[in-house]
């Protein structure tokens, strides 16, 4: 009886999917401080698509709809659409269910850039009404209003990535159990995660500065975002401050970011390769012009480092 | 006239005497007691300005690239076509080249042909990074808009300052039939067709 209480005094958290490859899924249960069954043993988790066996999710919307279950926290993983031949729960679309719940959270949390902006399912062309919760791509058209909020006075909060990381997720969650406000970019992406770059913490810095260029993946040495494709100084995500499974990050072994937190992941072209123009990248790092790229990367090509011209294992 | 003005123009008189200097009795054969001569103006006072010859020339080449650099960068803001862009630089290059005479007999005779004056401070593009940094920001628009050629950068450089070069050479040569600005859109028509996209 005792912990029947207490399981009724906690917060509740539904977790549902619409158009998804549950690869934000398969993140979160990775999750390491605090893990996964940590997180639930201080939020009721009324339902996941993965992790429930006994619940039915629809039992639970209604419960939830009818006010006899409150819903503290909703989590939207995948993409919109009201299209019944692309998604259904039950007899509902992803869409329906979303109406249902949008006024009994008290906080809607997308998870993924396919629930922030629409992501890959959104190019389908046999179906145009595939979105996210707030967003398509860049523009505030996604399956809610612009100005909605829920009863926290909160928009949709964001968490993109294709997939997130874990520790995005818990760390928004933990954030919002403790009644802490969270200060939203203009995607509404947590600031405190999302005012980072990729490029932010990465170990190539070094060679950026200097534009020592890798011409590979893999090598130590050298900078992705010249041949490459490394989008980490156009990419918010904190993939190099908060590492993945606690050890490393796509530009540290070697690979470029592909710039999967931004709202045009799915529309661009040639991910490992840098669009340029007679030479020069067509995009720039953030906060700096193309004429400021040109100089200071001209000065440091011609002031050459010479530690940096070396493999790691012949410096001094 | 505040000092740092009256300064600026001082150091302006300095450039335009010593540029004169250099291209006609050459760099190692001008000292600075030449260019004080020459400027009536005592060598103490002249070293308030420079430090050292070597200094000198290379503020030379600074001025002369920022000179340069700010009328492209203006072309570069216009909004006119890629083509009337080129006409256009060329048009500006030679009206600046005979309006400053000096500055382009200094890049022709001193810079490019005593290069260990300009190996330290001065190497690569490090002086004259405005005039390559406007060149490439034309050339990236015009490539971006589709209206010129993804080619390799040099090759694309070449082809603008080979020819603006040769001219201002020549002319210096006493070699051209007509003046120089007279030969522009033809230039300029060459110029367009090396770079342009199909
Ligand atoms: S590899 Fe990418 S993230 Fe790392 S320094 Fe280079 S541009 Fe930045």
């Amino acid at each position: 009886m005792e912990s029947f209480k207490i399981r009724l005094a906690m917060k509740n958290l539904l977790w549902i999917q619409g158009l998804s490859c549950n690869g934000n899924t398969q993140s979160i249960l990775n999750a390491e401080n605090p893990q996964i069954y940590e997180l639930f043993s201080k939020i009721n988790l009324l339902y996941h698509p993965s992790l429930s066996v006994e619940n039915n999710v629809l039992d639970i919307v209604e419960d939830i709809y009818r006010d006899r279950l409150s819903l503290d926290f909703l989590v939207v993983e995948g993409a919109i659409t009201n299209n019944k031949n692309f998604h259904k729960i039950g007899d509902y679309s992803i869409g329906e269910i979303i109406e249902k719940l949008k006024n009994k959270a008290r906080y809607i949390i997308a998870i993924g850039n396919c629930a922030v902006f629409g992501n890959i399912p959104s190019l389908y062309k046999e179906n145009k009404d595939i979105k996210g919760l707030q967003f398509k791509f860049k523009e505030k058209e996604g399956f809610l209003p612009s100005d909605f909020k829920t009863s926290s006075g909160y928009p949709v909060i964001n968490i993109p990535g294709c997939p997130s990381h874990p520790a995005w997720f818990t760390q928004t969650i933990i954030t919002l159990y403790y009644e802490k406000p969270l200060i939203l970019d203009k995607f509404n992406r947590p600031k405190e995660l999302f005012m980072y770059l990729s490029h932010d913490g990465c170990i190539r810095n070094e060679y950026f500065e200097w534009k020592y260029e890798a011409e590979e993946f893999g090598h130590k040495e050298g900078c992705l975002f010249y041949n490459l494709g490394c989008r980490g100084p156009i990419t918010h995500a904190p993939c190099n401050k908060i590492l993945w499974n606690r050890v490393s990050s796509k530009t540290r072994a070697g690979m470029p970011c592909i710039g999967c937190t931004e709202y045009d992941f799915p529309l661009r072209e040639n991910y490992f390769e840098t669009k340029k123009n007679i030479g020069i990248p067509e995009e720039v790092p953030l906060g700096v012009s193309k004429r400021a790229y040109i100089t200071i990367s001209g000065v440091a090509k011609t002031l050459k480092n010479e530690r940096v011209s070396k493999k790691l294992e012949e410096t001094d | 006239m505040p000092r740092t003005a009256k300064k600026e123009r001082k150091k302006l008189e300095i450039i335009k005497t010593a540029c004169k200097l250099f291209a006609e009795q050459g760099y190692y054969n001008t000292t600075i007691p030449d260019i004080a001569d020459a400027l009536n103006m005592s060598v103490g006072n002249l070293y308030n300005y420079f430090n050292s010859k070597e200094e000198l020339a290379k503020y030379i080449m600074q001025y002369s690239s920022k000179l340069l650099g700010e009328e492209i960068k203006k072309i570069n803001e216009i909004d006119i076509s890629t083509r009337e862009k080129v006409f256009l630089l060329v048009k500006r290059f030679i009206e600046i080249a005979e309006e400053n005479p000096e500055l382009i007999d200094y890049f022709l005779r001193v810079f490019l042909s005593n290069r260990e004056v300009f190996s330290e401070g001065c190497e690569g593009f490090l002086c004259v990074q405005e005039v390559v940094t406007e060149i490439m920001l034309f050339l990236e628009e015009g490539v971006r808009k589709g209206d010129l050629r993804n080619q390799d950068l040099f090759v694309a450089f070449v082809s603008i300052m080979g020819p603006l070069g040769g001219i201002v050479f020549l002319k210096g040569e006493g070699m051209l039939m007509k003046e120089p600005i007279e030969y522009a859109d033809e230039l300029a028509e060459n110029i367009w067709r090396a770079l342009k996209s199909d």
